[in-house]
């Protein structure tokens, strides 16, 4: 039974991250990424680790992936062309994956933890458990924890800052616009922006977010 | 299943978010594709943390998700002011540091 | 005083005299100029006459100074000081040097009156004299070869005095490359003597050179040809003569003083002071005599038919300083010296009286256009006369006496050297004949038009100044030989150096008359008392029926030209019709210049372009342009790394980690 449901999370994980990679449109990764999370949450759930795959549904497939959601919804997927600025890319990364993947299981098959193969010790049936995570975190683990809560915070301002409204942006322009001509025309009309009243500026910033202006291959 | 089967799969997922990294350009995805190599890490620390016995890899791995979680609020903060300002959602456009 | 102080103080003047008019070139005006270089040049003389006063108060054994200012080197068995010696040979030496400047200064004085660039003239003159002064005065090798250099360098600066001349330039160049020749004989000489003798000083190699070496032992013979080297370059000896007629380039009195009466005399003083080593090495004083015969007659050749007035009197100095070689070298030391004195005298008066007649030509030096002068410019042609009678060696005349006396000494030393004195006999009718074969083209006759003119208006007036020689415009910002050169007529300065050169080429040579008086003799040859030649003295029959031969032999050649030129004008024609080859080889200078340009300059020429177009070209651009281009090449790969790329960047970076993570794998297996 167990073996079962190894190897459908197995195959959902690998399924999702393989249709992260190679869906061409983003929402479809976005799609196979929450599938990817749900199989890891199984394969957690066979590791006693109770409170993790619940965290993980909750947190990750849940609020995480929702956030992506929206941005995808906002930004919208498009079309990567096809052409290849960097010579051999295209050719490197899959054998570099793959040798990275060789290597990582030549490490750990050939490694000399004789642990590895076996399925752990016994543990109690409150291994995984909420409680036992909450005992760890606020004793052993407490300034971690107390870190990570700053980092929340600190992501939660940034988060802010970075959605906050721009006060100085360039009217009008088009997307994929050389950074040359960005600039050039800045510079040609440095004190125009000041005078500009704010309307204007607001109109064009919140321009509908549909699929052409968001067009960003040159 | 041993422990060993999880590695190895952990590892597998790892490669394959490397390889999408490397391979994609659109923002979105190559932060999905992060999203992948982070929580193959987090297979592997829960793995590990059954192997060993104790669940302070079980902690870690609830740590490694909350910092997940503020790359991806910034990570996609980033990538809606770049929309805003209508530069193109490419990675390989986005290569000059101006302004 | 001593001897030594005057000594200095000879050296001292004419170096502050150059370096005085050298630094106040722009504030002094042109006359000062003049005024102060010719002091020096005289307050010089003066002190030379003092230092042989002083001189002569010592015992004729003891007239021997060495003095030294302070040590250029010692170390390491090495002993270099900046040290003059001076002994009779040194003193007669400055005397004539001193001596025959000041009236050349004193002629220039005139002479350059217009020229833009008469104060470096002078600078350059003086400094001339300085060096002049040096080398004869010096009491090392060392010393002696700074003096021979600097005396190399004002020639040069001298030769190309109107240095926008192409000619001019051409001919100094020519001529300090020669020089540098002789050069480096001189200074490896030195080496071989300081690595043989262990000293530099002369007193020192002298005493210790007849213990060192063996007679004609291959060490000296090795040292005297590299010393021949030295003396030839700077004497125009054959093969290294073909110099000075293109240094008549330079401005008259510059011929005058350089040309005639002192560099290239250095030579003989050469040889002359280094008579130990000489009499060492009889192979070598025999290869030096037979190459002044050789000088002597190969010259007197040319000048018959060159036809540019300075550079036959050029020739004949050539062929003078041959029979001055063929003396010192055979062993008649005073005599040569003797000879040397006397032709300072009788050329530098040619040549003044050369420069006028010049002068008045416009520059033009072709005997060919020029005739009449004898009515025209008497006094110029009176000294000119003066001094082609003492080339001659007209009886009576200083050439005369001293002339002959060499040739009296080879028939002396009998046996082989009877060659020296029937060839010189032959020589001397040759110079009879060319000598007066310029006197006979330039003097009598039918006015030319220039000449004419001078008798007519009493000046000449010349159009737009060209370079005769190749034709091309003057440039006459810089200073040329224009018109305003002077002739003598005009100028007293010009006239007394002149009168006073003349009169010493008329009765200079009574100092010497054999069997009377032997001033020169008797001073020099303490000088030389060491060597074995000495005793080889002709008697006073042998000397009076010499100069008897000489003195008819000259005046069978004066007859020979009379006929030649004057009595029946059209022989040489004819002549060189008949003779057609031997007159091309004469009229091209036996082909000298040829053979030294095929032998010398071409391969140099050849050196310099394989070393530009392959070794320079390839080599030297490869390394380092090759070195630049590797570098620029490897930036220009190692830049693609810097792509602005994201993903090649993380591409490196798994690739790197990949890389690392084998080879802990492989490490660990």
């Amino acid at each position: 039974m167990e073996e079962v449901l190894f190897f459908a999370g197995a195959l959902g994980a690998l399924g999702g991250a393989v249709g992260v990679v190679a869906m061409r449109n983003p929402f479809y990764s976005v799609l196979a990424l929450i599938v990817h999370l749900f199989s890891l949450a199984v394969l957690f759930l066979l590791l006693s680790s109770a409170f993790l795959a619940a965290a993980q549904v909750v947190v990750y497939a849940g609020a995480v992936m929702v956030l992506y959601v929206f941005v995808v919804a906002y930004v919208g997927g498009d079309h990567e062309s096809a052409w290849e600025p960097i010579p051999g890319q295209q050719l490197l990364a899959p054998l570099l994956g793959i040798a990275l993947f060789v290597e990582l299981a030549i490490a750990v098959l050939a490694s000399s933890f004789l642990a590895l193969g076996t399925e752990g010790p016994e543990v109690s049936p409150g291994f995984g458990d909420p409680a036992a995570i909450g005992y760890l975190l606020l004793e052993k683990f407490l300034i971690p924890f107390e870190a990570a809560s700053i980092l929340l915070l600190l992501a939660a301002v940034g988060a802010v800052v970075l959605a906050g409204h721009q006060r100085k942006s360039s009217p009008g322009e088009g997307p994929g616009v050389p950074s040359e001509q960005r600039f050039a025309r800045e510079e040609s009309n440095p004190s125009g922006d000041s005078s500009q009243p704010p309307h204007r500026r607001v109109a064009s910033e919140e321009g509908p977010p549909g699929p052409s202006p968001a067009s960003g291959s040159a | 299943m041993s422990i060993e089967w999880y590695i190895v799969l952990s590892s597998l997922l790892f490669a394959v978010g490397a390889t999408g990294i490397l391979i994609r350009r659109s923002p979105v995805v190559i932060l999905l594709c992060l999203e992948l190599m982070l929580n193959a890490g987090n297979l592997a620390l829960i793995a590990f943390s059954r192997m060993v016995g104790n669940q302070e890899g079980q902690v870690f791995a609830l740590i490694v998700m909350v910092v997940a979680a503020c790359e991806v609020v910034v990570g996609l903060g980033l990538i809606v002011a770049i929309f805003r300002r209508k530069l193109p959602l490419d990675v390989d456009e986005l290569r000059e540091l101006r302004g | 005083m001593s001897v030594s102080f005057w000594a200095w103080l000879v050296l001292l003047f004419p170096l502050l005299g150059s370096i005085a008019i050298g630094l106040g070139f722009r504030v002094l005006p042109a006359r000062a100029a003049g005024a102060i270089g010719t002091a020096a040049i005289a307050l010089s003389f003066a002190c030379g006459i003092a230092a042989l006063v002083s001189l002569l108060g010592d015992e004729p054994e003891a007239r021997h100074h060495a003095s030294s200012l302070w040590n250029y080197a010692s170390a390491a068995g090495l002993d270099i000081k900046l040290g003059i010696f001076v002994d009779p040979l040194s003193i007669f030496m400055v005397l004539v040097v001193t001596g025959v400047s000041t009236l050349i200064h004193l002629y220039s004085f005139g002479y350059m009156e217009s020229d833009r660039g008469y104060r470096r003239f002078f600078s350059y003159l003086n400094f001339f004299v300085f060096s002049m002064l040096l080398l004869v005065l010096a009491g090392n090798f060392v010393l002696l070869t700074v003096g021979w250099a600097f005396v190399g360098f004002a020639s040069y600066a001298l030769i190309s005095f109107w240095y926008r001349r192409a000619t001019a330039t051409r001919a100094g160049m020519k001529a300090f490359v020669i020089n540098v020749v002789g050069d480096i004989g001189l200074v490896l000489a030195a080496f071989l003597i300081f690595r043989e003798l262990g000293s530099f000083d002369y007193e020192a190699v002298f005493a210790k050179a007849p213990e060192v070496f063996a007679v004609n032992q291959w060490t000296i013979v090795a040292i005297c040809l590299l010393l021949l080297l030295g003396a030839f370059a700077k004497s125009a000896q054959l093969p290294l003569h073909t110099w000075l007629p293109d240094a008549m380039e330079g401005p008259t009195p510059v011929s005058a003083l350089i040309h005639a009466a002192t560099m290239v005399t250095a030579g003989v003083y050469l040889i002359a002071r280094t008579h130990v080593l000489f009499d060492l090495a009889p192979t070598a004083a025999d290869i030096a005599a037979f190459t002044g015969l050789a000088t002597l007659l190969v010259a007197g050749t040319i000048a018959l038919v060159v036809t540019d007035l300075k550079r036959a009197i050029a020739y004949s100095t050539m062929s003078q300083i041959g029979y001055m070689v063929v003396g010192v070298s055979i062993g008649a030391f005073s005599a040569g010296m003797f000879h040397l004195m006397t032709h300072a005298f009788f050329k530098a008066l040619l040549f003044m009286a050369a420069g006028s007649i010049i002068a008045a030509m416009a520059n033009r030096q072709d005997i060919d256009a020029m005739s009449g002068f004898g009515k025209a410019m008497r006094f110029t042609s009176a000294m000119f006369l003066v001094g082609a009678l003492a080339l001659a060696a007209f009886p009576g005349t200083s050439g005369f006496f001293s002339k002959d006396e060499i040739l009296a000494y080879a028939e002396a030393r009998g046996g082989m050297y009877l060659i020296f004195t029937v060839l010189g006999y032959v020589g001397a009718l040759l110079t009879a004949v060319y000598t007066f074969r310029l006197v006979f083209r330039i003097l009598p006759g039918t006015p030319c038009n220039p000449a004419q003119e001078l008798i007519e208006t009493g000046q000449v007036v010349h159009a737009e100044p060209e370079n005769p020689a190749t034709g091309e415009a003057e440039d006459t910002e810089v200073g040329f030989p224009g018109p305003e050169h002077h002739i003598a007529e005009r100028s007293w300065p010009m006239k007394v150096a002149m009168g006073v050169l003349g009169v010493l080429a008329l009765v200079g040579g009574l100092v010497q008359v054999p069997g009377v008086d032997h001033v020169i003799a008797s001073f020099l040859d303490p000088v030389f008392e060491d060597s074995p030649l000495l005793e080889v003295h002709p008697t006073v029959g042998a000397e009076w029926t010499g100069l008897g031969i000489g003195g008819a032999i000259s005046i069978l050649g004066i007859a020979l030209a009379y006929f030649l030129y004057v009595a029946q004008p059209a022989t040489p024609a004819i002549l060189i019709q008949r003779l057609r080859p031997l007159h091309t080889l004469f009229a091209r200078k036996w082909y000298f210049d040829e053979l030294i340009d095929l032998l010398v300059v071409r391969p140099a020429l050849a050196i310099g372009r394989f070393a530009n177009r392959t070794f320079e070209r390839v080599v030297v651009d490869g390394l380092v342009s090759g070195t630049a281009e590797t570098v620029r090449g490897a930036g220009g790969i190692v830049r693609l790394v810097q792509s602005g790329f994201v993903r090649s960047y993380a591409l490196l970076l798994i690739a790197g980690f990949a890389g690392l993570a084998l080879y802990f794998l492989l490490a660990s297996s």
